[in-house]
């Protein structure tokens, strides 16, 4: 190529830039990066083909291009329209794209359940960052939410049909990445929902990228599921050699134990890219099934270091980085001996018992889980001996 | 350097023989104690008399059941992250079939505890909260010999059953809950 292509200059809540033909708007903001770039539930910039279906990425064109200046007339999905040269953007600048954004934060929230409490993606989830910053405290829908027959789709995915918004994320996810595709969107209209065809189990490799993918908790880790909140587990970036996938991952911990293993995440909530070291080519950072669901160990991973969160997150609470534990000196100053506590906290808590791993249970904890505690352990021997 | 213009210079000239016996001041110190006597008294006897607690007083914790009795607590974490003195942990598992008449829903907390040497009552576990699962009560919490005892349990901490314990119940609700005792 002779001729330099020309970049086009936009300017985007009054910040100009200069990007490719071809970009899209929301693909420029991001670029400036910051409150400037709408938020998006639906485009996935790794995924051929997403967006264009939530409208929360909406924007005003107060001008379409520098030849022609006029204004669009309705609001743009700025994921899906290209830009132009000297094409003016508004954003959050606009009021008309606000209160547009609110109300299709109240379209996707009329048959959203709410049921965050219990929900594995609280914490992490687009939707509920997406109704804190233009939710409205009501909801002016009057009727029953849609519902829907419970669906085991396998046994490492959680599939809760009434979260979901209809993204189609996990269904670019099943054709670019896995072999076959076993899922996708049954019905059309209001009874549209995913599903796999007369309840096909979802095995294929990389499947498990669907649920890192999916924007809200319709997709969880089987594996995790109700083991721990979000906010309570340490991420730490950790690797391991993996002939399938990248396997670069972030290690979701308590203590110890390894509860989830995520892709690593970008500042837009989407899977990082990484330079593959035989090809040298840059490629979102997929990890297989092997990395996500069986390597429940820390032993299994080489770990890096602590993930970098944003301090506004819930997941940074009571997290201290760089942290420095100051040298006991207790045992040193007592000639070795080790203070004598007036309780050990573990001695006396049901929570966190040894005997129980939870991260190495195929699914979550039930009452059963909890029947053979190390304390019941204890009196039984106890009583065993005393019998003898 | 006079930093106020109250500042008294002390005085250090000796006592004359009348000052010197403190028959005034020790008759001065009499008169105040004298008038307590006849004033109302500020003390109760406590345990045949009890205050009232304030209406905004925050005790001892309970975890709330609704009206079938099924524990409210879904094991959301909020009331531990809300927690800024980091008392409460919990552990979550999922309601099994045939479990729907003792958990109001999917998920709950199979561990809830509070150490109560770490609460220090400010209620904004009560605050945060979605599920109206747990709430200070007009308790104290119970003194005790041992640590250990102050290490409160979902057994401890839960509300009578309003149906199998109704009066119990009922007393729980009054306002003054009954907490079992620790050993």
């Amino acid at each position: 190529m002779s001729e330099e292509t020309k970049l086009f200059k936009v300017t985007i809540d009054n910040i100009t830039v200069e990007v490719p033909p071809g970009t899209t708007i929301l693909e420029a903001a991001r670029k400036i990066g910051g409150d400037v770039a709408p938020p998006a539930m639906c485009f996935y910039s790794k995924l051929e083909g997403s967006g264009g279906k939530c409208r929360t990425c909406l924007v005003e064109v107060a001008q379409g291009s520098e030849k022609d200046p006029r204004p669009m007339p309705k609001l743009m999905a700025s994921c899906r329209t290209t830009v132009m040269d000297g094409m003016v953007v508004k954003n959050i600048t606009s009021e008309r794209v606000i209160e547009a954004r609110n109300g299709v934060v109240e379209i996707l929230l009329i048959n959203h359940p709410l049921d965050c409490p219990i929900c594995d993606q609280a914490g992490e989830c687009d939707l509920q960052d997406l109704s804190y910053g233009h939710g409205t405290e009501g909801t002016r829908f009057e009727f029953p939410k849609r519902v829907f027959e419970k669906e085991d789709i396998g046994p490492l995915i959680q599939l809760h049909m009434t979260r979901c918004i209809l993204c189609y994320r996990c269904t670019y996810v099943a054709d670019q990445l896995t072999d076959k595709r076993v899922h996708g969107i049954l019905d059309r209209g209001e009874r549209a929902e995913i599903s796999t065809y007369i309840s096909k189990a979802i095995d294929n490799d990389f499947s498990g990228n669907m649920i890192d993918v999916c924007p809200v908790g319709a997709l969880t880790d089987k594996t995790f599921r109700f083991k721990n909140r979000v906010w309570f587990t340490k991420p730490v970036d950790a690797h391991r050699d993996c002939d399938k996938c990248c396997g670069k991952v972030v290690l979701w911990n308590r203590g110890d134990e390894v509860m989830r293993v995520t892709t690593r995440d970008d500042e837009w909530g989407e899977v990082q890219s990484f330079v593959d070291e035989k090809t040298g080519e840059k490629k979102p950072g997929w990890i297989c099934n092997t990395c996500r669901f069986e390597k429940k160990k820390v032993a299994d991973w080489v770990i890096e270091g602590e993930t970098n969160i944003k301090r506004h997150s819930v997941i940074a609470q009571n997290k201290y980085q760089k942290l420095v534990v100051p040298k006991d000196t207790i045992t040193e100053v007592m000639d070795g001996r080790p203070p004598k506590l007036l309780m050990d906290i573990h001695d006396e808590s049901d929570v966190n018992d040894p005997a129980i791993d939870l991260s190495l249970i195929n699914g979550p904890a039930t009452s059963k889980t909890f029947n053979n505690t190390s304390k019941d352990k204890k009196e039984t021997t106890k009583k065993i001996t005393e019998q003898e | 350097m006079q930093l106020t213009n109250r500042s008294k210079q002390v005085d250090r000239s000796p006592m004359t023989f009348l000052e010197s016996i403190y028959l005034w001041n020790i008759l001065k110190g009499m008169g105040v104690t004298i008038r307590h006597f006849f004033k109302k008294k500020v003390t109760v006897q406590y345990p045949e008399k009890q205050r009232y607690f304030s209406k905004v007083f925050r005790g001892l914790h309970v975890l709330n059941r609704d009206e079938e009795g099924r524990e409210n607590c879904t094991a959301c974490g909020l009331c531990a992250v809300a927690c800024p003195a980091e008392a409460i942990t919990m552990e979550a598992a999922e309601r099994l079939p045939g479990e729907e008449h003792l958990y109001r829903e999917e998920k709950y907390a199979a561990k809830y505890e509070i150490n109560m040497l770490r609460c220090i009552f400010c209620g904004l576990c009560e605050e945060a909260c979605p599920k109206d699962a747990i709430y200070l009560s007009e308790t104290f919490a119970p003194a005790n010999y041992q640590r250990k005892g102050f290490i409160y349990k979902k057994e401890d901490l839960l509300i009578p059953h309003p149906i199998k314990e109704k009066e119990a119940y009922e007393k729980a609700k009054s306002g003054r809950v009954d907490v079992k005792k620790k050993d």
